[in-house]
């Protein structure tokens, strides 16, 4: 069976900083939206969760590109990751969550899975 | 099988090499090691002894520490000399007692020579050999005018040097005909002679002193056999230097008609169990008098002793290069010419003050030996050819010609064969850097890490770099300066991009000079040089994306995520009040805390929400942000000075709070350190900072490019002396000197030892003021120090600013539930993943 998923309203674009990261709470957990306004789509939404110390930090990472891939650099131990794919340029076996974004009027939408609760429910 | 004891006597510069090599070596688990030096100083060195009168202490001279002999287990007797050697029970005798060996190392060294004149018992007589002997001279030169060196050689001009530092018209009396006369030819010994005159040192040559009477207007008078006389308040004889083999002597071993201990070639003496090393010991009829061959004889002992049955010592290069009172002075290999069939070309410029002879075998094929005297430009490429039987070119003559009159260039690094010496003082050869390159070094300084290439004497640096540059670049190694993929330029040439086009934002670098979007390579770059050009706050709209983590918000990022604050705390002075208070917040947000190297307090595990609520409660009772977290000033440590302690003798916490008020919030390429100690016995650890400070009784002492950490450096004497304000503009000029033209994430250490032309250059630059840029630096610094603002004071007061600071910006109640917490020694800290599940 496949998880029920659904739009939800995390912030308001004023929320978000531009070239860089915000951190918002969700069902599924801390999820790092970012802005990158000088690129097109201009959001991307990953885990907030860094893999490799388990701590809660990817949106304040510095963004850029990396051979034209748009990634956040962790700010802990500086492993990048793809904003696109969640791959980890450092190493495959490691990649991270990403979630579908969208900008609705003023506000930003996340397509995230529903709650484990809500799904055993359904 | 149970250790045998090695005793050295002797604590001399080669004494002391001798230990460095066989510690690190097999053979230091074979042997308990003893060594007693008659002196009550540790080795130092001999080499830069003059350099005691320019403000350096024995510290600076210093080859070693007693944590150094300690870590090594050597049983280090310092002041006992050893008076006797029973060569059958096999143990030495000194006034404390008497110990066995198994195995005697003599590193004895050697006395300065005093020549029988009537008159030399005289108390201002004195010698020059030892720090004890340099306070002497140092003593006897109070409050007087003149001193007398006896002795034109290589030691007795290093004498007149000292002499003229004390303030001394400084003389010197020579018995041949000409300086240097076992170095130099006539036409070279009369060049330097003029150079030294034009300095102000008096050179009187073919002088014999018969006799040294009391003075009249002076303290003595030398009376000269030509019936002339000088009158002299000091006299210092530095007239060559004899073997001290005395102990070698009662005890029977085999001494040299003229002296010295005779050695083999594997340094052991006619006793199979007792070795000599250095100027004591007699090879092949000849003494080393330079502590080159005495580092040969060191490793080769060390080498066989460790079981190594080929090392052999096979006699040594005497070349030298030196600066003598500032004169280029160089002699290679038969600079008399006295190989049959030899050939001369000469080169003298008495216009320049430049003086080249080369002596060419008489095939004209290679060279045997050299004489610079002005200009040591050629003496690198000279050398190689002598060293390593490089077949000379066509026109052999064109290496010491003037590059305009055709003169060749330096001899490139691809022409030196593998066993080429590149570093003769640690003894490394082309083929060593070779292999170090091929181990995975990539830059000039992991090279140097590696194979201490040019960490003697230094004289090989400008050699050592292009051998390296050419290597890498023959590996393929494109030895790229560009910062990372979006630039192609180095970050001194981004600095010049954006000062000179007045470029403010990131976007407009990379939109007009770059490519892509950015990296974190980059980013920080940049950031760090719009900081230092323009100084705007970093959490402006343009510049926030650029930080590092730990500059966005202002803090310290820790393992869980949470952040640490470090108040700034200058020189370390802090009012009982406001300690209570970041007692306090410490305790209303349950922070553990800890006291830094850096005489800081550190409040550990803020989250992002609280550190807007802390900051606001720091700057109320007073306090400014401390950039622990930026690549800037973090500390000026001090102690306590003059005000308190009975050493001082400046106040260094005055200063230490003025340069840490002048200099905080400098955007640099790392993070800086300083430290300023009230006195010699340096108890803020200067030494070990970027920028050091010692009080001086006539002011300070500036120290620089040091730094801890996990490549410790010791810093370097820069300028003695200085008064407050020459001191504050000597640091602005270096520090905007390595602000503009380091790398990024280099500290002022790499930076220095990557300069060409080292710490020299940058003496010149600063000191000497050589590329006019004096003034634009100090002005540079003056308008960063103008522009100051606490950058938590202005996020704080700005709500566009604190709104980065919500953890979650949909949830601002919400707890990163990552943040699992204990208790160890009655503070919070986080829970380690070991401890969790």
């Amino acid at each position: 069976m496949k998880a029920r998923t659904r739009w939800d309203s995390v912030c308001k674009v004023e929320d978000l900083v531009p070239e860089s990261g915000v951190a918002v709470w969700t069902e599924d957990g801390p999820v790092a939206v970012f802005y990158l306004p000088h690129r097109l789509p201009a959001l991307f939404a990953i885990s907030h969760t860094d893999p490799f110390s388990g701590s809660n930090v990817l949106a304040r990472g510095i963004t850029g590109d990396i051979k034209g891939e748009p990634v956040v650099a962790s700010p802990l131990y500086k492993q990048h990751f793809s904003l696109v794919t969640g791959q980890c340029l450092e190493d495959q076996d490691v990649s991270i969550k990403t979630y579908p974004v969208l900008l609705d009027g003023d506000r930003i939408r996340l397509e995230v899975p529903a709650a484990q609760s809500e799904t055993a429910a359904a | 099988m149970s250790k045998q004891t090695l005793i050295v006597i002797g604590n001399g510069m080669v004494g002391h090499h001798f230990l460095e090599q066989l510690t690190s070596s097999a053979a230091a688990e074979r042997f308990d090691i003893k060594v007693f030096g008659e002196e009550k100083l540790l080795a130092y060195d001999r080499v830069h002894l003059s350099e005691y009168f320019g403000g350096s202490t024995h510290a600076d001279l210093a080859m070693g520490t007693a944590d150094w002999y300690a870590d090594n287990n050597i049983d280090l007797h310092l002041n006992e000399q050893v008076t006797a050697i029973d060569r059958d029970q096999k143990t030495v005798t000194t006034p404390a007692g008497t110990y066995d060996y198994d195995e005697l190392v003599l590193a004895t060294g050697s006395y300065p020579f005093v020549p029988p004149i009537k008159g030399n018992e005289h108390p201002h007589c004195l010698v020059y050999r030892t720090l004890e002997d340099l306070d002497s001279i140092r003593a006897s030169a109070n409050g007087v005018k003149t001193g007398v060196v006896v002795g034109g050689g290589l030691l007795g001009l290093e004498a007149a040097n000292a002499l003229k530092s004390l303030g001394l018209d400084a003389h010197v009396v020579e018995f041949a005909p000409r300086l240097m006369p076992v170095q130099l030819d006539a036409d070279g010994g009369a060049l330097l002679r003029h150079k030294i005159e034009e300095l102000g040192v008096q050179v009187h040559t073919e002088k014999a002193t018969t006799e040294i009477v009391e003075g009249e207007d002076s303290r003595l008078r030398m009376n000269f056999s030509d019936d002339s006389h000088l009158e002299t308040d000091l006299i210092v004889f530095s007239a060559g230097i004899r073997p001290q083999d005395t102990l070698a002597r009662t005890s029977g071993l085999e001494i040299g008609e003229r002296g010295g201990i005779v050695i083999n070639d594997q340094c052991t003496t006619s006793d199979p169990h007792i070795h000599a090393i250095g100027e004591c010991a007699l090879w092949g009829g000849k003494i080393f008098g330079l502590v080159a061959p005495g580092y040969t004889m060191a490793r080769t002992l060390a080498s066989a002793l460790n079981g190594d049955r080929e090392a052999a010592f096979t006699g040594a290069d005497m070349s030298t290069k030196l600066k003598l009172l500032g004169v280029d002075v160089g002699s290679i290999g038969d600079a008399h010419g006295q190989t049959p069939g030899a050939r001369n070309i000469r080169f003298n410029d008495e216009q320049a003050g430049h003086y080249r002879r080369m002596v060419v075998s008489e095939d004209g094929k290679t060279l045997l030996g050299a004489i610079l005297v002005g200009d040591n430009g050629p003496y690198d490429t000279l050398l190689q050819y002598a060293l390593n039987g490089i077949t000379l070119p066509d026109s052999p003559e064109t290496l010491i010609l003037p590059e305009s009159e055709g003169g060749a260039p330096a001899l490139g690094p691809d022409a030196l064969p593998e066993t080429a010496s590149i570093c003769s003082c640690h003894n490394v050869t082309k083929g060593d850097i070779c292999g170090a390159i091929d181990a995975g070094c990539s830059d000039l300084g992991s090279v140097k890490g590696e194979t201490k290439a040019s960490t003697g004497c230094g004289g090989c640096a400008a050699l050592l770099k292009n051998v390296v540059d050419s290597e890498l670049e023959k590996r393929g190694v494109e030895v790229s300066k560009d910062i990372c993929e979006h630039f192609p330029y180095s970050r001194q040439e981004l600095f010049h991009l954006v000062k000179v086009n007045g470029v403010r934002t990131f976007q407009t670098l990379i939109r007009e000079h770059g490519k892509g979007h950015g990296c974190d390579i980059c980013k920080p770059a940049v950031a760090s040089i719009l900081a230092t050009c323009w100084n705007e706050h970093i959490l402006a709209t343009d510049h926030v994306p650029l930080q590092d983590t730990n500059d966005t918000f202002m803090a310290n990022m820790q393992k869980n995520g949470t952040y640490s604050i470090v108040p700034r705390v200058p020189g370390g002075e802090i009012t009982p009040d406001k300690l209570i208070v970041l007692g306090e917040v410490a305790k209303e947000y349950n922070l553990y805390t800890k006291i830094t190297g850096g005489q800081r307090v550190d409040l550990f595990g803020a989250t992002l929400s609280e550190l807007p609520e802390i900051w606001e409660k720091l700057i109320a009772a007073g306090f400014e942000t401390g950039h622990a977290y930026g690549k800037s000033l973090r500390t000026v440590k001090s102690c306590v000075g003059s005000t308190w302690c009975r050493y001082g003798v400046q106040d260094s916490v005055g200063m230490a709070i003025f340069l840490e008020d002048r200099y905080k919030g400098l955007r640099s390429p790392h993070k800086i350190k300083m430290a300023v100690s009230g006195c010699t016995r340096e108890c803020a650890e200067a030494q070990s900072k970027d920028i050091g400070v010692i009080a001086t009784e006539n002011g300070w002492n500036l120290y620089v490019c040091g730094n801890g950490g996990m490549r410790p450096r010791h810093a370097d004497l820069f300028a003695t002396d200085l008064s407050d304000e020459e001191l504050v503009r000597t640091i602005d000029r270096v520090l905007m000197f390595y602000v503009r033209t380091a790398d990024r994430l280099q500290r002022t250490s790499v930076w220095m030892e990557n300069l060409e032309g080292g710490l020299d250059y940058l003496k010149e630059v600063v000191l000497e003021d050589s590329l006019g840029l004096g003034r634009e630096l100090e002005e540079h610094m003056e308008s960063i120090v103008g522009t100051y603002q606490c950058e938590w004071k202005t996020a704080v007061e700005d709500p566009e600013k604190r709104k980065r600071f919500r953890e979650f910006v949909n949830a601002p109640d919400k707890k990163d539930p990552v943040q699992q917490w204990t208790t160890e020694r009655d503070q919070r800290r986080p829970v380690l993943e070991t401890e969790s599940a």
